[in-house]
């Protein structure tokens, strides 16, 4: 017995290191949204707002400084990364919406297929998903540029062209996720409804659709955190359009001022407030349709697919 | 919450399946869209990539199709084979690390812990919903020779190949933990205690038990951190100052820099011939495990 405790003690300890590892350059990155410019470039500054000053006028500031809170309003006040923002949620939504229909249409007619029909798919699925991303982005960006010169109506490098890239990814990892929940769920339900007369519409509708729901959600949340966050393919099919993750990686690269770290930090906690809020939305809802929602999984399981 | 029923639970024995005649299924052009989709703009991507590897130069970015080997000749330049050789020695090194480091915690997570097991995975998660570069400039600012890190513990690794690795493992092991703690949750544990009951001693059950039965499960997690490491780009870029770039810096430079897209292109191809039995590999793994019922 005592071995055991032991052990579960020295597991225990590695965690807790791991758990820091992974948590201390978040720590620092919303830490350092309360920086303040070095004392050097405070000195030469004779205005009153010094978050106005610009990446190259800030001295060094990967040190400490000072504390201040005017990072804040200067990055939400920012002209180039709300932009930037707003462009990345728009491409990130509606690659969700696209990527986790097409994924859920192909989950539900590959799920009971016979394996021999499927495996050529399902190759091609995960060949989309282990093709290092830098391949897909230049293979990418050369297919659109022929494209419009093959068909003078496809859209030039830009908005739709980052959203046709990434949405090849996107629909792999949603049909996996959802087809991971049909098959786990078995098909007696739906077998049931077919037998008390009900037609392949409306036992999707009311059977099958309800019980995906927790996976549906996974998947689209998934699909926009991946598109929303992905540097590489966008940095070569944008053409003059910019994401966030671009002017973030020219801003690390180039300059940057905490404003950044203030936005990113902003971005975390409203994310964190929607999972629980979707988390609890979810888990409400499967207590009303508590059919067979399996129900030793939570929410939070199904948020991440397992 | 119910749980007595039975059909819902994901981990219900895939062998009861009855007979097919009566399996309501959804139609089979179901998957056309998603099938369309991927041929035009993956396999349709892919393939232009090759027709460009292959085609011929003919003056300042301007190409005309054809055959010509020309560019893969160039790929076995001793200066691009050593950026290879590098490329997959680092993704190697922090591949394993990762599985170091990242094995534990999903052997705790699914050994040791019973309430807060949802809560470690969220904390898994959590990392994920900060931008990868925000992450990797963050860690910048720890390994900064300035830094807290430097100062007080004199571990000045930035712009060095540690620093890389370090940024390997923090951004690749969540990718890592996830597959492997759901194969560890899918053991079945009383296999252990019968173990024991046999008086096999704990790392003998581990070894025999434990780490046979995830092995699948470690091989497509290390392989789903391996690949796309050796196409990692950001990285190598911010954290070694562009010292030691990886194969994925130097495509991307012949696309936006040297504007030289064929030799880009044939680089592209060579990584994926390179890298072509570890993706078989992972396919065969994956849609074993798939059809295993994952």
């Amino acid at each position: 017995m005592r071995k055991v405790v032991s052990a579960k003690a020295g597991f225990t300890v590695w965690a807790v290191i791991v758990f820091g590892f992974l948590y201390l350059p978040i720590l620092v990155m919303a830490l350092f949204a309360f920086n303040k410019p070095s004392a050097a470039a405070l000195a030469n500054y004779s205005g009153t707002n010094f978050c106005s000053l610009p990446p190259d006028k800030i001295g060094n500031i990967a040190v400490w400084n000072g504390f201040t809170t005017c990072w804040f309003s200067a990055g939400l006040h920012d002209q180039t990364y709300i932009p930037a923002i707003i462009t990345s949620a728009e491409i990130a939504a509606i690659a969700a919406v696209i990527a986790t229909v097409l994924g859920l249409c192909a989950a539900l007619a590959l799920a009971r297929m016979s394996p021999r029909a499927r495996i050529p798919f399902d190759i091609l699925v995960y060949l989309t998903l282990v093709v290092p991303e830098i391949v897909i982005a230049v293979a990418s960006l050369i297919f659109f540029v022929q494209a419009r010169v093959v068909v003078p109506i496809f859209p030039p490098l830009g908005f739709w062209t980052i959203l046709f890239a990434q949405v090849v990814f996107n629909a792999s990892l949603s049909m996996l996720i959802i087809r991971a929940r049909f098959v786990g769920m078995g098909d007696t339900l739906e077998e049931a409804a077919y037998d008390l007369g009900s037609g392949p519409l409306s036992t999707f509708r009311q059977v099958t659709l309800p019980r995906l729901t927790p996976a549906i959600v996974a998947a689209a949340l998934l699909s926009f955190t991946f598109s929303f966050d992905d540097y590489v393919v966008p940095a070569f099919v944008n053409g003059t359009t910019n994401t966030w993750p671009i002017v973030l990686y020219s801003a690390v690269r180039f300059g940057i001022t905490p404003a950044v770290n203030a936005l990113a930090t902003i971005m975390l906690l409203v994310t964190a407030l929607a999972v629980v809020v979707t988390a609890v939305v979810l888990r409400r809802s499967r207590a009303k349709t508590s059919v067979g929602a399996g129900a030793n999984r939570g929410g939070l399981g199904a948020l991440i697919g397992l | 919450m119910v749980t007595s029923v039975s059909p819902a639970d994901p981990e219900a024995p895939p062998g009861k399946r009855r007979g097919r005649s009566f399996r309501p299924r959804y139609p089979a052009w179901l998957v056309l869209p998603s099938l369309a989709y991927e041929v035009v703009f993956f396999l349709g991507a892919m393939a232009i990539l090759v027709a460009f590897s292959v085609a011929k130069e003919t003056g300042f970015n301007q190409i005309t199709y054809g055959f010509s080997l020309d560019q893969y000749k160039a790929v076995f330049d001793p200066l691009t084979l050593s950026i290879f050789t590098r490329t997959l020695y680092m993704a190697g090194i922090g591949s394993v690390l990762t599985i170091v480091v990242g094995y534990p915690i999903a052997y705790w997570m699914a050994r040791y812990l019973t309430t807060y097991k949802m809560l470690a995975l969220l904390l898994i998660i959590v990392p994920f919903w900060t931008s990868f570069l925000i992450r990797t400039y963050a860690l910048k600012i720890i390994l900064d020779s300035q830094g807290f890190l430097s100062k007080t513990l004199g571990i000045d690794i930035l712009y060095k190949p540690a620093a890389v690795g370090v940024g390997l493992v923090y951004n690749y092991l969540p990718l890592f933990i996830l597959p492997v703690f759901a194969s560890l949750e899918r053991m079945d544990w009383s296999l252990i205690e019968a173990a024991a009951d046999l008086t096999a001693r704990p790392f003998r059950a581990f070894w025999d038990i434990t780490f046979r039965l995830t092995l699948p499960g470690i091989v497509t997690g290390a392989l789903l951190v391996f690949i796309p490491m050796t196409g990692e780009y950001i990285i190598p870029a911010i954290l070694s100052g562009g010292k030691y770039e990886f194969v994925g810096n130097v495509i991307g430079d012949t696309f936006n820099e040297a504007q030289n897209p064929p030799f880009g292109s044939a680089l592209a191809i060579s990584l994926m011939i390179a890298l072509s039995v570890f993706v078989f590999v992972y396919i065969y793994f994956a849609t074993k495990e798939e059809r295993f019922g994952a």
